[in-house]
């Protein structure tokens, strides 16, 4: 195997791992031990508690050796900030840069999670407006802002579904979840001690009631539904859906990951939804990080606000407080408070749009997946003709004579500069190719992606191999994927000394 | 503020493809009893400049100027270089998503691999995952995971020193399964927690401690650990304050099977709590029962190195409802921060500012030897247990002049309400351990 020492595309400088850079004893930042006094660890610590390999294995760079090494490393990377990024469910809009600067306020940022509360009467401020803000948008009136992502709000949903049967002394064992839901809705189901009961689609790419009604046993603790669903329709039928569920003793979870789709145009608490959990990472804004930090806040219906996670806030004379004393409540979730810094960008972003421009920004969302559509559908194929909302999901099933998969299509979109749009995903769709191009895009930038989309298929069609070997303009050729996981290399470990 | 392009122009020509007469007729298939009370009663939007102002004078309604600050109890106020937060917020890495497309992710996926690296050296274990979303959460994760490792043992044993809201988060995990119980240990007379009995062991898939404690305590995990391997559980630490690791015999090296942590001390804001970042690391027996994502090594078309996520088969996306874990997004950033910090200060510089906080809390400390005494006999690092007369006046008292007395110990255990919990670290110089001193003593006249 060959160190990356090739430049790998023009203009992008390689770059080894942190731990093959620098020189034995170097530091990027030392401070002085004894500026405050005080015995040496040494004095303290008896020899069985004492680190025994003096920190071996970490690095020993200096302060430009760090700059050049993640300065370098950053620009191997294709972001939102670059690029469109269409991928289908994870909502990649713009992440505007004033939510960045206002997170790094001091009065935000070094604020200690356990001062007093008349010392954090600014920030519990915010998160109560936010909370009232995020009511509005689900028409739900129980609220807790502590889920740190989507997975971990739907755990905290589930979570007070249970504890609103075991309250009614049934605790069920099941959970509806349609076939093309999100993998988080099963295995958050089953972290609550539920099993899984799949509900497949109708022709429309929708649930059916009458298929839903058959399932609702008395063993049934909830139905978990994604509203517009993963292929980007909505689910016509949802409130009576709802009111079935409801019937039968049953709780409607909605999965609110596509929340993108709805500000303005219809609410879940009006469908009937007793769950509701936000993606502030996807829907408001808050950048994904490379894979966070997001916060998944949970709405809830007034049967399941006695469930809702503690601490929680109380306002009494003297202003906000927390409070842990709700006997019904189902826990605490994670430590302190909820990921503030992540509350304060969406909130910040909510407050400068306002409810016209978060409507505005859902009717451009659709009216760009629209226009997606609409361009592309006869180039590849719709998986289903019935109308969409955000996002839109194509399949590879006309470039089967070529050989050429959806992978391939997805890699070969990395040479014309775009990131590729969710692929394989939802499930019920073979060979799926889900865009999501949000409000943010301009027509200019999605008629070159549809351009660059149908110049893939013309050239599956004229020389599939190419496409089929793709990508060929990247920072690094297609990788490995079976190698790695069939002999995992999951750190680095320094080479044996040379003889 | 609008962040949409769409011109008059532009509306009306894609229109015009879609082949739709207005935006509105692009959601008529939503039923319009959900339409028609679908409008958001929110304030109007205002531009940029009225949002940072609203934005700072809620920010400025925090705090205090002149403040000094001795809490820790799970969240620590730590230095953190220019250099950590300007990488970390280059937008190349906090505007990509989850590194689906490993040929134009590069940057996160190695960077990744670093911080697996560099976390399972710091807690000397065999391998680290990508990162859980806190310390709480990735000590929760850890027990199911000693429910998978050691089915048929149905009680998890906690020490009664760890964090109450890591125990709390373990208690609300675990109440989806419905043999399990949780037990808690007590705690003895110097601070580190009392070995539980061979039979409550051989009945348990784990028991978890602190390290340091809740009491900033340092167990002895090596003699623990050997006990709980005797009986057949697993042992995990929990450590709320990564930088006592550099000065530490590690979990690995005490022979502990899982080693949890908070990461916010490495190069995170205290941001009021969040977001934070769970470390997880393991024995490389249990890669295929480990939580979270993992990125691996592997080559290219022309053998080049390169990374990619890997192991997925344990995760949702995958295995959905008999995933190892439910967690999607976890804490990619703030691991890529902690990555930077960990190797801007480096192993030399880590050491040093380890050192700076042990001896800054002894010399504190001893500075409040007038004031109080210290509860708990047992060796610390960073913060302590400060038994005194009136803790409660005495933290009122001080806060009045702005000197937060660390935490009140007696909300989370009764017994000790006469003590504060006092952290000092780094940023805490002579003259603040004298402001604290001061107050302290005063607080009781
Ligand atoms: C439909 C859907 N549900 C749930 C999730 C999980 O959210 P998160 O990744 O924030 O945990 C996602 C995002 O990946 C999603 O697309």
């Amino acid at each position: 195997m060959e160190r990356p020492t090739a430049i790998l595309r023009p203009g992008l400088l390689p770059e080894p791992l942190i731990f093959e850079r620098g020189a034995p004893g170097r530091s990027g930042a030392l401070v002085d031990a004894a500026a405050a006094g005080g015995p040496e660890s040494s004095e303290v610590l008896p020899p069985a508690l004492r680190r025994e390999d003096d920190l071996a294995g970490l690095p020993e760079v200096s302060e430009l050796d760090v700059v050049r090494h993640f300065t370098r490393l950053s620009q191997w990377n294709f972001c939102a900030a670059t690029t469109l990024y269409p991928l289908g469910s994870c909502t990649m809009k713009y992440n505007p840069v004033m939510n960045e600067a206002v997170a790094h306020l001091s009065g935000f940022a070094d604020l200690h999670p356990l001062l007093p509360t008349s010392w954090t009467q600014g920030a519990m401020e915010l998160m109560a407006r936010l909370a009232d803000f995020l009511r509005e948008v689900s028409g739900l009136p129980g609220m807790t802002l502590q889920p740190a992502a989507g997975a971990h709000g739907e755990l905290t949903g589930m979570k007070m579904i249970r504890a609103y049967h075991v309250d009614r002394g049934d605790a069920r064992r099941r959970v509806l979840i349609p076939a093309s839901a999100h993998g988080t809705n099963p295995a958050s189901a089953a972290l609550c001690g539920y099993g899984v009961t799949e509900v497949p689609a109708n022709r429309e790419g929708m649930l059916d009631i009458e298929t839903v009604r058959r399932l609702l046993a008395s063993d049934v603790a909830a139905l978990m539904v994604t509203n517009p669903n993963t292929l980007g329709v909505f689910e016509r039928d949802i409130a009576a859906i709802g009111a079935a569920v409801h019937d039968a003793g049953a709780l409607l979870y909605c999965d609110g990951a596509n929340m993108n789709a709805l500000m303005g145009v219809a609410k879940p608490g009006d469908m009937g939804a007793d769950v509701l959990q936000f993606n502030l990472h996807k829907t408001f804004s808050t950048p994904h990080g490379g894979g966070g930090p997001g916060a998944g806040p949970v709405a809830v219906s007034a049967r399941l606000e006695e469930y809702l996670p503690i601490p929680r806030l109380v306002r009494d004379a003297s202003g906000w407080r927390w409070s842990d004393d709700f006997p019904g409540a189902i826990g605490r979730v994670r430590s302190f408070h909820g990921n503030f810094g992540m509350l304060v960008r969406a909130y910040c972003y909510m407050r400068a749009l306002g409810g016209d421009g978060l409507t505005d920004a859902t009717a451009m969302a659709v009216l760009n997946a629209n226009y997606v559509r609409a361009r592309l559908q006869g180039t590849y194929p719709l998986a289903y003709p019935t109308p969409s909302l955000h996002e839109c999901v194509f399949s590879d099933r006309d470039l089967e004579p070529t050989g050429v998969h959806t992978l391939d299509v997805a890699k070969r979109l990395l040479d014309y500069g775009f990131f590729a749009p969710t692929i394989y995903f939802p499930l019920v769709v073979p060979g799926a190719l889900m865009i999501e191009p949000t409000e943010t895009e301009s027509k200019e930038t999605l008629d070159e992606f549809v351009a660059a989309l149908e110049g893939i298929a013309a050239e599956a069609r004229r020389d599939p191999e190419m496409v089929k070997s793709a990508p060929h303009a990247t920072f690094v050729g297609r990788l490995d994927e079976t190698r790695a996981a069939r002999r995992p290399v999951l750190r680095w470990t320094p080479p044996e000394p040379e003889r | 503020m609008r962040f949409t392009p769409h011109t008059e122009g532009d509306v009306r020509a894609m229109l015009a493809t879609i082949g739709a007469e207005s935006v509105a007729a692009l959601v008529a298939h939503v039923p319009a009893a959900l339409r028609d009370v679908a409008a958001l009663r929110l304030p109007p939007g205002i531009d940029e400049r009225e949002v940072r102002a609203e934005m700072a004078s809620l920010a400025a309604a925090n705090g205090r100027p002149d403040a000094v600050v001795f809490l820790g109890a799970g969240a620590y106020p730590h230095f953190i270089p220019a250099a950590v937060e300007q990488l970390a917020g280059r937008a190349e890495f906090a505007t990509a998503y989850t590194p689906y497309q490993p040929e134009v992710s590069q940057g996160t996926l190695q960077v990744t691999f670093e911080f697996q690296t560099a976390i399972a050296a710091l807690t000397g274990m065999e391998l680290a995952n990508a990162g859980m979303y806190d310390g709480a959460t990735a000590a929760a994760e850890a027990v199911l995971m000693t429910q998978r490792l050691r089915p048929g043992r149905p009680l998890v044993a906690v020490s009664r020193a760890l964090h109450p809201q890591y125990r709390a988060v373990i208690a609300t995990y675990l109440a989806g399964l419905p043999d399990a119980e949780l037990v808690e240990v007590p705690y003895r007379e110097d601070g580190t927690t009392e070995l539980p009995s061979d039979a409550l062991l051989a009945r348990a898939s784990c028991l978890v401690l602190g390290y340091p404690n809740v009491f900033g305590a340092i167990e002895d995990l090596e003699h623990t650990a050997a006990a709980v391997h005797a009986a057949g559980a697993l042992a995990v630490s929990a450590t709320a304050e990564a930088l006592a690791l550099p000065l530490l015999r590690t979990p690995g090296g005490a022979g502990v099977d899982i080693a949890v942590a908070e990461g916010q001390s490495l190069g995170l804001p205290l941001a009021y709590g969040g977001p934070g970042l769970g470390l997880f690391a393991s024995r490389q027996s249990f890669v295929r029962n480990l939580p979270g994502r993992l990125v691996g090594e592997t080559v290219d078309t022309l053998g080049r190195r390169g990374y990619v996520l890997t192991l997925a088969t344990r995760e949702q996306h995958i295995r959905r409802e008999r995933a190892t874990s439910n967690i999607c997004t976890n804490h990619g950033l703030c691991a890529l921060q902690a990555t930077i910090y960990l190797s801007l200060l480096g192993r030399h510089g880590l050491r040093a500012v380890a050192e700076r906080n042990l001896r800054g809390a002894h010399a504190l400390a001893a500075r409040l030897g007038r004031a109080g005494r210290l509860r708990f006999a047992a060796p610390y690092f960073n913060e302590f247990v400060l038994e005194i007369r009136g803790a409660r006046r005495r933290w009122e008292t001080a806060l009045a002049d702005g000197v937060v007395a660390g935490l009140p110990l007696g909300d989370w255990y009764p017994e000790l309400e006469d003590c504060l919990l006092v952290c000092a670290t780094e940023l805490h110089d002579t003259a603040a351990h004298a402001r604290l001193a001061s107050a302290l003593e005063q607080g009781g006249t």
